[in-house]
């Protein structure tokens, strides 16, 4: 147990000399990182951020509204198809499990049913599968009544579509912000965690992003007032919207307004949009440019329809209902609602990054100050260091010599965690510091174990050679034992926890391996070492425990 | 010359462990039942993480922190329960608001509020807001996450050990847990997601003490083959006593650096696994130790099938 062949010392040598050239970028500055030679490791540890400051938001897509969406969508495509195929029906609508209509003639029947599977359309199935599904299921009742359900898989895809655009589109929202290193996940079917370290302004984030920056032009619906539309029915086609500000230009009445569904031009078609300030008011406003589509159809309608109000609606809100007072052919215009200025850049970036697929709603939001985050690091090195140097004093204290080989086990220690953390690039949280400095005591355990194991074998006579081996083979059992829970713990805090959780799991697990790698293997080869020499030396050892 | 460590520890110690272990395994059950009382009635101070609200750390720019100041400011907000606290120093304040009713809009909306009103007299260091739904889920996975590594720890002392080995580990660890969890209740200190990863590292630390208790009973069954077992279990826990200690002494001093050192932000959690890891100690003498006593772990195993079961390497 005590020999060790020439390449196992060798290996413990470069495992050492690997972890210091893994290390050392946390000591270095960054004029002094530049300089090492190109094939030097320069990566150092990833901070979490609770640590460096940033902000952590936990998102979540709403389902309900890409079904509802979609419903709307099968329900125009039932109402043309039928018509086309002018088949009479009745209660067109929406319930729970999909779009409901009744075929009110019998004859009509078959040819609905052709019409209605004309929907149906395979989805591109999994190639490995092979299993072929379709987009929707008809079903249909003796009654003349269909049933139209989106299936499953499509339900699937659709979200799975809907979240890969949703996340390049955030990706570009927070880009705009200018921070460094976002990043933006999808976690299970509906969520995404976005990390943006080093944001102070949370609120703002949460704005730009929460936003879904849906934009239309519509034609105002002149034809009945509010109160008539109230009283006796929207005209079909139109909808009353919300007034977000009372608009003085049009004089119209305040909060709500009468519109056209279907928008002039939408907000597919901008192709850029940037906050400047009116060359009159000089308020801040947003210019915007259709692309050349846009441009022609929105030039087309104000050109009819010169005097006549139309409203600019962004996420069903009518944010302002100015009175078209000439043609707009240039296909560039701008939007005025009383913004701050802030506001109008926020707005410009949501505008320019295209609406979200899905609208989202922030679950669980932790932003860090960049002030706390520096009082948790050195108030974490301070405790670490303190309680370091106190338990290295107490293990040479009471061991000795071999107490000082522990030491020496116990700064590699340290040095190899840094190292794996390092390399790998786990993230180190606040309560991962906490998971460090538990190691060290956990590191202690070990050698304590070892040690006092070599005193009680000294105790009951044996010599120091045996003695020696007999503590480190007895007590390798005892520490695998014991460690192996640890990490068990570990691993069950890793699968179940989140954030900072993790990070504390990650580092305990780590610490674990190299502790016991540490304390057994390498104390064991300082020990044989100076076993050797002693060896040498004199013919009856000491054992300086 | 030699350096030669101090062996401070007196060796060859005879306490009689096992004389109190009726009292001990009483004090214990008794607290056991008092923690879960307790857990009840007045229950855990939950922390943001279980309960879903709002909870902002801010700082002065200079100088200590009018707290009736930024409470009254606050409470004109008509945000329901508001908690107003130091935080760690008096420069720094902690404001917990409840969850809103009214969904996730109303929550977010409670963070601009208070900054509305505070304005930029103060630094803001820290927020966090918890919805209701994602509250609901870490409190089943706290729990989930307590009760599966307790199970995975008792699957692993029942595989390397005999059964009555993972049943007293097991009795061992719901006791750490509960008197921890007792602890939060009386102190009413806030419980949080940190602390649940505490208790699961209470869990972990204290079966590895447990385990190298139960490691020395059971080498010693093999070793002294008549030995009444009560005596047995003295002599394997004095023998383990001054490594115990050491240990446990350095586990302790590192942790007491983190908890006065470390920063109001880990307190809890620090505080969670200095309790955990103190009645930890204990329970590895006086809680586990007994069980096998009232047990009665079997005296045979060892010779029952020829070979030794679980490991075999041999005592030199």
């Amino acid at each position: 147990m005590l020999h060790f062949s020439r390449w196992k010392i060798l290996s413990i040598l470069a495992v050492c000399l690997l972890s210091i050239l893994y290390a050392l970028p946390n000591f270095l500055s960054a004029g002094a990182l530049a300089n090492l030679p190109s094939w030097w490791p320069k990566q150092s540890l990833s901070l979490g951020l609770d640590l460096k400051g940033g902000s952590y938001l936990l998102l979540e897509a709403n389902v309900d509204q890409l079904k509802k969406e979609w419903y709307d969508q099968i329900e125009d495509d039932v109402r043309t198809r039928l018509r086309k195929a002018r088949v009479q029906y009745t209660g067109l609508g929406q319930a729970a499990d999909g779009v409901r209509v009744r075929i009110s003639k019998a004859e009509d029947i078959e040819k609905a049913k052709t019409e209605l599977n004309g929907m149906i359309q395979p989805l591109q199935g999994s190639f490995f599968t092979g299993q072929s599904a379709n987009n929707l299921d008809i079903q249909s009742a003796a009654d003349g009544s269909f049933t139209i359900t989106p299936t499953t898989p499509a339900l699937t895809e659709r979200l799975s579509n809907g979240m890969a655009s949703l996340i390049s589109v955030l990706g570009q929202r927070i880009n705009a912000l200018g921070t460094t290193e976002p990043t933006i996940v999808r976690q299970g079917a509906d969520r995404i965690v976005v990390q943006v370290p080093g944001l102070d302004n949370p609120e703002r984030l949460k704005e730009i992003i929460g936003r879904t920056a849906k934009l239309s032009f519509h034609e105002v619906d002149q034809s009945k007032t509010i109160e008539d539309a109230e009283a006796t029915g929207v005209p079909p086609g139109s909808k009353i919207f919300a007034m977000e500000r009372d608009d003085k230009d049009a004089k119209l009445p305040k909060g709500k307004i009468l519109l056209k569904v279907a928008p002039v031009v939408s907000g597919e078609d901008l192709v850029d949009a940037q906050p400047s300030f009116d060359s009159q008011t000089n308020e801040p406003v947003v210019s915007f440019r259709f692309n050349t589509s846009g441009a022609r159809r929105f030039g087309n309608y104000t050109q009819v329809n010169v005097g006549r109000p139309f409203a600019i609606v962004l996420d069903d809100l009518v944010i302002s209902a100015p009175q078209i007072r000439e043609a707009i052919l240039g296909g560039s215009g701008q939007i005025s609602g009383n913004f701050a200025v802030q506001e109008a850049t926020d707005l410009s970036i949501s505008l320019r990054s295209g609406a979200l697929p899905i609208s989202l709603e922030v679950k669980e939001e932790r932003s860090v100050g960049p002030s706390l985050g520096q009082d948790s690091i050195s108030s974490g090195l301070v405790a670490g260091l303190i309680g370091g140097i106190g338990t290295a004093g107490l293990t040479m204290l009471v061991y000795g010599l071999f107490g000082a080989f522990a030491v020496l086990a116990l700064l590699l220690n340290g040095l190899l965690l840094i190292a794996i953390m390092s390399g790998v690039q786990a993230t180190l949280t606040l309560p991962g510091i906490a998971g460090i400095v538990l190691t060290i005591g956990m590191a202690v355990d070990s050698n304590v174990l070892i040690y006092e194991r070599i005193r009680e074998e000294l105790r009951s006579g044996k010599t120091a050679i045996s003695a020696i081996e007999a503590g480190f083979n007895r007590a390798i059992i005892t520490i695998a034992d014991s460690q192996l829970t640890t990490l068990a713990a570990a691993i069950v805090m890793f699968w179940l926890g989140s954030g900072p959780i993790r990070g504390f799991a990650v580092t305990l697990s780590i610490g674990v391996i190299t502790s016991v790698f540490t304390a057994v293997t390498v104390t064991r080869l300082i020990v044989a070492l100076w076993l050797r020499r002693a060896r040498a030396k004199q013919r009856n050892i000491e054992v300086p425990i | 010359m030699i350096w030669k460590g101090w062996d401070f520890f007196p060796h060859g110690t005879h306490i009689d462990f096992m004389k109190y272990k009726g009292l001990c395994l009483a004090a214990s059950i008794i607290a056991m039942a008092i923690a879960l009382a307790l857990f009840f009635v007045p229950g855990l101070n939950y922390g943001i993480d279980f309960k879903g609200g709002t909870l902002i750390e801010i700082g002065s720019k200079s100088g200590p922190i009018n707290i009736g100041d930024i409470r009254s400011k606050v409470s004109g907000l008509g945000l329901g329960d508001v908690q107003v606290q130091e935080f760690g120093r008096p420069e720094d304040v902690m404001i917990r608001v409840e969850a809103q009713p009214g969904g996730d809009k109303a929550q977010l909306e409670v963070a601009a509020k208070i900054k509305q009103v505070l304005g930029d007299s103060v630094v803001y260091r820290r927020q966090e807001v918890v919805g209701p739904a994602v509250s609901e889920e870490l409190r089943t996975t706290g729990i989930l996450a307590v009760l599966v590594s307790i199970l995975a720890i008792c699957a692993y002392v029942w595989f390397r050990f005999e059964w009555q080995f993972a049943a007293g580990v097991v009795v061992a660890l719901v006791h750490d847990v509960l008197l921890t969890i007792g602890v939060f209740a009386i102190t009413q200190m806030e419980f949080d997601l940190s602390v649940v990863a505490a208790l699961l590292t209470i869990v972990g630390y204290s079966v590895n003490d447990s385990v190298v208790v139960s490691d020395r009973i059971r080498e010693n069954l093999r070793k002294y083959k008549k030995m009444p077992l009560s005596e047995l279990l003295n002599v394997s826990v004095n023998e383990t006593l001054s490594r115990t200690i050491l240990t446990g002494g350095a586990t302790i001093f590192v942790l007491l650096c983190l908890l006065f050192l470390g920063g109001a932000v880990i307190f809890p959690f620090t505080f969670a696994i200095l309790f955990g890891i103190i009645v930890g100690t204990y329970s590895s003498i006086f809680v586990a130790a007994p069980v096998l006593d009232y047990f009665n772990v079997k005296r045979d195993w060892a010779s029952g099938g020829g070979k030794p079961k679980g490991q075999a390497a041999p005592s030199v």
